[in-house]
């Protein structure tokens, strides 16, 4: 009989009793903590969003604001100024959008073709290429961000949203083809040969048989592509031109812009405001990103 | 019998690495040939190279009289069933059974009619609008072979198909398949590690180590007559024993101070080969209790260990030194400890060379 038994002095049948021991109370308390480490920022950045600039410069950021007022969001997003343009970060957002929009969708559409092939038509040399494609990962982009520009000016596409789109889709590919690879390896190379036994060439084994199977991997593929083109900051500056600056550079613009007293609500509502859109992707659709992690893309 | 399939000097090799060398096999029409043997001896790449999944280093493959050496697997009239049912997991059975003829162009009618014949020969008809996922292991595997039956092909090629069915299903299945031969009488390539599978399957069986074919020959004769001891210890469940010994000028077998009489064996050079030899009998040719004492060879032995199987009993004992497994009727009253005759006739068994392995 076990000491847990003997003390209540009972015969143990059915489920054992559940017990509150101090391991399980020690960690709830580190998520609590944790949690809370990450969440104080976002809730001090909304709050003080809301607060006028008295309220701020008088009272603790902790405080809740005494009169809450929208009147900096609206500042934020329509009227803030970016240097000598008052237009706030709704051009910004729109240049962020279109980015995005097209961005995504063609780096993932390139790079599942990428992992199809190289996991499925070894072709020789397969190997090497993958190889040399997931160094790509590992080149710190600052080396490379002055050829890109050489290159691009070439072309005519430099300072473009083409340009901008085609730096996105090649800077993605790493990891993507990565992700779609590992994906496409774990599938029954025996469905490929099923398929190849019953006459289907490249094309119609990719969209009859491993497109309809790939569609969780490419949701997480999505969210990883949003997060990290809506978050960029550097290829945004360097690459899209004054007309297509994304909501990334134009908040920095904002914040940065130092005439008169710096207004810290509307640089955090501005702030808020350009992270909503990858927020509002994570707390959508957390658990395929979690599972895109698992699957072995770790996207930084 | 016309030729089915014809393998000529077929070889494939990786780098360095070579596993299959100069094979030939020739599979008659409407012949059921298994391709047997341990993991990794080549006989799953033998399928492949058959399907043209794989390309090959050298030799020649022929289909129903047409070289198909660089032909795609589609233009080879072949259907193939794998071991992972690799069942299309997105479309309905119908469309997994359709998906080839989809891809060649046949009109729906006629698709129709042949995805209707073959699901009623495999009685799938009531699963056709289900997913592979909503069906057991036995309905997946029948309708991966129901994809292989529609695209009507002459050579049917099986890797393994029912290793990951569960005993029962299995031997079902096993019926099964032999019965769809029957009634299609196409050619068939089966290939497995079972060696049941393999007995009560084939019209031939080729039997494959290290990438070469060790034997082909029917089942009854790779049984009773195998050419070496590879061949012998691999079929036979237990497995044959095996006694170290040699044989000696005047026709006897020499084990462990044991001398048995080779009176009546087969010999394949038609006389007595002497020098060191193993001498192999199976299990269930050993005779316990007092029919044995009217064998040409019998003696008295100690029974180590006993291992009741149901409807027959295998016992452990010695002889010569050298451990013997033999079946006894389950009626056979047999402890361990207990000592009993046990007789053979030598002539059933099977003598090879010590050095060889070959069959002497």
């Amino acid at each position: 009989m076990s000491s847990l038994a003997m003390q209540a002095g009972i015969e143990p049948s059915g489920p054992r009793p559940k017990q509150v021991t101090a391991a399980r109370v020690g960690i709830y308390a580190f998520l609590l903590i944790a949690a809370l480490f990450f969440l104080v920022p976002l809730i001090v950045m909304i709050m003080t969003s809301m607060k006028s600039m008295n309220e701020i410069r008088g009272g603790n950021i902790f405080a809740l604001p005494t009169q809450p007022t929208f009147d900096y969001w609206v500042k934020a997003w329509s009227s803030a100024c970016t240097g000598v343009a008052c237009t706030g970060l709704a051009p910004g957002f729109f240049n962020s959008v279109k980015i995005t929009v097209l961005s995504v969708p063609i780096s993932i559409v390139i790079a599942m073709i990428n992992g199809y092939a190289l996991s499925f038509w070894r072709f020789r040399g397969a190997e090497f290429m993958f190889a040399i494609l997931v160094f790509g990962a590992f080149v710190p982009f600052q080396v490379l961000v002055y050829p890109i520009i050489f290159g691009l000016s070439r072309v005519g596409l430099f300072g473009t949203l083409p340009g901008i789109v085609i730096v996105h889709t090649i800077f993605g590919m790493p990891i993507l083809t990565l992700l779609f690879r590992n994906f496409f390896a774990s599938l029954p190379v025996e469905l490929f040969k099923a398929a190849r036994v019953d006459g289907a060439g490249f094309w119609r084994i990719f969209f009859s048989v491993m497109l309809p199977m790939s569609v969780p991997i490419a949701i997480v593929a999505v969210i990883l592509q949003v997060t990290g083109i809506w978050n960029d900051f550097i290829f945004g500056l360097v690459f899209a031109g004054r007309e297509n600056m994304p909501m990334t550079v134009q908040l920095n613009n904002i914040v940065r812009t130092s005439t008169g007293t710096v207004e810290y609500s509307t640089n955090m509502a501005a702030t808020v405001l350009t992270g909503a859109v990858p927020l509002i992707v994570y707390f959508v659709s957390g658990k395929w990103f979690v599972r895109g992690i698992a699957a072995g893309a770790v996207k930084g | 019998m016309a030729t089915s399939v014809d393998i000529k000097d077929l070889s494939l090799s990786y780098g360095a690495v070579t596993v299959l060398n100069k094979l030939n096999l020739e599979v008659g029409r409407g012949e059921f040939i298994v391709l047997l043997g341990p993991s990794g001896c080549g006989k799953s790449t033998l399928l492949n190279c058959i399907a043209g999944l794989l390309d090959i280093s050298d030799g020649q493959i022929f289909i129903s009289g047409k070289n198909v050496t660089w032909d795609e697997p589609k233009d080879r009239g072949i259907g193939m069933v794998f071991q992972s049912y690799a069942l299309y997991p997105q479309m309905s059975v119908e469309k997994n059974l359709s998906f080839g003829l989809r891809v060649a162009g046949v009109k729906k009618e006629e698709i129709e009619a042949r995805v209707k014949h073959a699901s009623e020969i495999l009685q799938i008809q009531p699963l056709l609008k289900r997913r592979p996922v909503e069906l057991s292991g036995g309905q997946r595997q029948r309708v991966a072979i129901g994809r292989a039956l529609v695209r009507d092909v002459d050579v049917f090629l099986f890797d393994e198909p029912l290793s990951n069915l569960d005993a029962k299903l299995r031997s079902d299945l096993r019926v099964e398949i032999k019965r769809l031969h029957q009634r299609l009488k196409n050619t068939m390539i089966y290939v497995t590690h079972d060696q049941i599978e393999a007995m009560t399957l084939a019209d031939r069986i080729a039997i494959m180590r290290n990438g070469i074919i060790q034997q082909f020959d029917t089942p009854h004769a790779i049984y009773n007559k195998p050419v070496n001891l590879f061949v012998a210890g691999f079929i036979g469940s237990p497995s044959m024993n095996f006694l170290n010994g040699q044989v000696d000028s005047d026709g006897t077998f020499e084990t462990g101070g044991t001398k048995i009489s080779l009176n009546g064996y087969g010999w394949e050079d038609g006389a007595v080969r002497t020098g060191k030899a193993v001498l192999g009998i199976r299990p269930e040719h050993v005779t316990v209790g007092e029919a044995a004492g009217a064998l040409p060879f019998s003696t008295e032995v100690d029974i180590e260990l006993v291992e009741p199987m149901g409807a027959d009993t295998i016992a452990w004992t010695k002889l010569g030194g050298q451990p013997v497994t033999f079946r006894a009727a389950a009626e056979v009253e047999l402890h361990s400890g207990q000592k009993v005759t046990i007789g053979f006739d030598p002539a059933r068994g099977s003598l090879f060379d010590a050095e060889s392995g070959e069959r002497i």
